[in-house]
């Protein structure tokens, strides 16, 4: 009853074109990937790459914020709660070490089992069916797949019972540390009152693709833009003092509000 | 009621004017929209920071086809644009809110804010002038009094009506956060105004203290995942009110339980349908408006795709739950690339609460009839509003075969949404906004 379809339902996953006039279309939909000529692997994280890009745009959204006009906070706290149930649930997959490695290293068991993982219904995982309905769903779905994945379906059903464990195994440690320093970042968008230094703030992307965004305009501009209340001036102080040399004018400007803030609480 | 359409589809016809602004310049786009206590006046505010109102016509022998239109009656500047230097950041002077207070002598009463400042005009003509001054002439100079060798009393004459506003009350600096609501309590004495994060009680005579009654800012803002969308005072008791939150509940508040009302007396909060859960749950089921009933005994919510209307003695589940456009549904992730799921729909109930109207895009409203649960959606837009015409109702095709006068979803006009309408007190006519047009509807006459 878990298999109704291979490509799970989600309403964006559906898209079929933008309808807003003028846009380009960056929703992927999701059947034409996987009824698609690309290799088997290649076509299987349709999911995740939809996933990825919902991420990236809303991180992107979250930066985004008019540099003249304070922000509205109900859109912000509405995308930043979207960014954290995106990481939480590629934090869990396991898939959040897999999306942002750049290698095809990967073996395709790492991909069969985060696909899997994702695309059973949050409900179904709750009442406990992953053991049984993880070697059907695997079964169907992987005579979709190439030679390479067969070879993987026993594998993957053996290693089943542990799921939660093994889909973390091979990335325990990084995951955890990607979690707390994804964490952190996504923290330092709302941060406004807690004097927290942003650790090699650098690293916490390195592994993400940085096309859509750069860190240090994104951090400064959330900084400017999220100073709410009079009590955050020392403690927003020390995290202009991240930026590298890619800081614009705009974040000078509010490097010299903070001193400012600081003299005037003073 | 005489005029009331005994069914829906309701037939409403256009005046012979529609009021509108001649240029489309972004300062005439219109953000708030609201009726006073009679019915006589409408206020709308703009994103340029004015305020025009307009009165009804009164009705007329001679001219009974002219049955009480609205014509121009003040225009002013309410908020002016400003400047925070300590964070480099613009204030808007747009309107956000309008609230009449009811009126009590020849002047008339409203409350208008935009993100940071509530002002309290008063609006009041003047019809005579006083002549025959014994100091000053008829061109107001001095006359030598030297020169003077009778006395007259001054007498009032008749002079064109003017119409002036003047601002009484500025209540500023009394939130950090932008405001979105204010609303006036019933004893006519105090309101409340709105941020995200606070809720704020003021006295109409005391501008440099306001009362904090809500505060939802955690100590720690990294732990910020709920705001303040809306609220309201009930609208007979004078310690009862709403305010509804990003994440889809609505807190009934009773002051007199104590002075901060952090703790609510009833939360609304309907399940989350798990069949329907995807990452944009939380985002479309904020609220982007609460209004209490006439009545007072049920509550009326707004979300991205559906209105609600709940029993205040019922917290688990709303009573009654509309599709405003669920055919939006499957085009979520579009919708929140332009950012247009973060649209903030307001909604309106008639004057009997017995049937409730909401926007949409397209320049499309819906209206639906809570008695005979029908519904139907029209359209504000100069094609269809030939004078004394009426409004066809409008149909969205979901899909399959288009029908000669329906719409496609993927021919909708997301950047003509339809945010702000309201209804007269007593009468079947709304006013509704449609970007930089306001237009007037009135029930059919029989």
């Amino acid at each position: 009853m878990f298999l109704t379809s291979v490509v799970p339902q989600w309403p964006f996953y559906n898209l079929d074109t933008m309808f807003v006039r003028g846009l380009k279309r960056k929703c992927i939909d999701g059947e034409e990937d996987i009824e698609g000529t690309l290799a088997g692997i290649k076509a299987i994280p349709s999911y995740n790459l939809q996933r990825q890009s919902l991420l990236d745009m809303s991180l992107v959204k979250l930066q985004l914020c008019h540099m003249l006009v304070e922000p509205n906070l109900c859109r912000s706290v509405l995308i930043a709660n979207t960014v954290r149930q995106i990481q939480e649930e590629m934090t869990q997959d396991g898939t959040w070490q897999m999306i942002n490695t750049q290698s095809t290293g990967q073996t395709s068991l790492d991909r069969l089992v985060s696909t899997d993982i994702l695309c059973r219904s949050s409900r179904e995982q709750a009442e406990g069916k992953q053991v049984p309905g993880y070697s059907n769903f695997n079964k169907d779905f992987e005579d979709d797949q190439t030679q390479d994945s067969s070879e993987t379906m026993s594998t993957a059903s053996s290693v089943q019972a542990p799921r939660n464990l093994q889909s973390n195994v091979w990335e325990m440690e990084n995951a955890q540390e990607n979690r707390g320093n994804f964490q952190k970042s996504l923290d330092q968008i709302f941060e406004t009152l807690e004097n927290k230094s942003p650790n090699s703030v650098e690293d916490l992307f390195s592994e993400v693709d940085n096309s859509y965004y750069d860190l240090d305009t994104m951090l400064t501009g959330m900084m400017s833009n999220t100073k709410m209340g009079h009590c955050d001036g020392l403690e927003t102080f020390s995290s202009p003092t991240t930026t590298t040399s890619n800081s614009n004018c705009k974040s000078d400007l509010n490097e010299l509000d903070h001193i400012v803030e600081i003299l005037v609480e003073s | 009621m005489k005029c009331f359409s005994r069914y829906l589809p309701y037939l409403f016809r256009p005046p012979s004017t529609i009021l509108s602004s001649s240029c489309h310049a972004e300062a005439d786009i219109i953000s708030t929209v609201e009726f006073n206590h009679t019915g006589e006046l409408l206020a709308t505010g703009d994103k340029g920071g004015r305020v025009v109102i307009f009165q009804r016509e009164q009705e007329s022998k001679q001219q009974p086809q002219r049955r009480g239109e609205y014509n121009v009656y003040s225009t002013f500047q309410s908020h002016e644009p400003e400047f925070d230097y300590l964070k480099s950041l613009e204030i808007e002077e747009k309107i956000n809110k309008i609230r009449w207070l009811p009126q009590h002598n020849a002047a008339c009463f409203l409350l208008s804010t935009n993100d940071k400042t509530v002002k309290l005009w008063k609006v009041s003509e003047r019809d005579k002038r006083p002549e025959g001054y014994n100091l000053k002439d008829e061109d107001g100079r001095l006359r030598d009094p030297s020169m003077i060798t009778t006395l007259r009393v001054p007498v009032l004459r008749p002079m064109d009506l003017m119409v002036e506003a003047t601002p009484r009350r500025v209540f500023a600096n009394a939130h950090t956060y932008h405001i979105n609501s204010i609303s006036v309590n019933s004893d006519y004495e105090t309101y409340m105004s709105a941020d995200d994060l606070r809720i704020n009680l003021w006295n109409f005579e005391i501008t440099n203290q306001s009362f904090n009654i809500v505060d939802i800012k955690p100590a720690n803002m990294e732990e910020l995942t709920e705001v303040i969308t809306a609220a309201e005072f009930h609208p007979h008791h004078c310690n009862t009110f709403v305010y509804s939150s990003s994440k889809g509940t609505i807190r009934l508040c009773d002051m007199r339980a104590s002075a901060l009302c952090d703790r609510h007396a009833k939360f609304f909060e309907e399940p989350e349908d798990p069949s329907n859960r995807s990452f944009f749950s939380e985002i479309i089921s904020s609220i982007s408006d609460v209004k209490f009933s006439h009545s007072g005994r049920y509550v009326m919510t707004r979300d991205y795709l559906t209105v609600k209307v709940w029993d205040l003695n019922m917290e688990n589940r709303p009573m009654e739950t509309y599709q405003v456009h669920d055919y939006l549904r499957s085009k979520l992730c579009s919708l929140y690339e332009n950012d247009c799921i973060f649209d903030k729909f307001e909604c309106v109930w008639n004057g009997s609460d017995s049937v409730i109207m909401t926007g949409s895009y397209n320049n499309f409203f819906r209206m639906f009839d809570r008695n005979t649960k029908r519904d139907v959606t029209l359209e504000a837009s100069r094609e269809n509003s030939k004078p004394r015409a009426i409004l066809k109702p409008r149909k969205v095709c979901v899909g399959g075969k288009r029908r000669k006068d329906e719409i496609s979803v993927d021919s909708l006009d997301f950047s003509k949404k339809i945010l702000h309408t309201a209804w007269h007190p007593s009468e079947n006519i709304i006013a509704v906004a449609a970007t930089n047009n306001l237009y007037i509807f009135q029930d059919k006459v029989n």
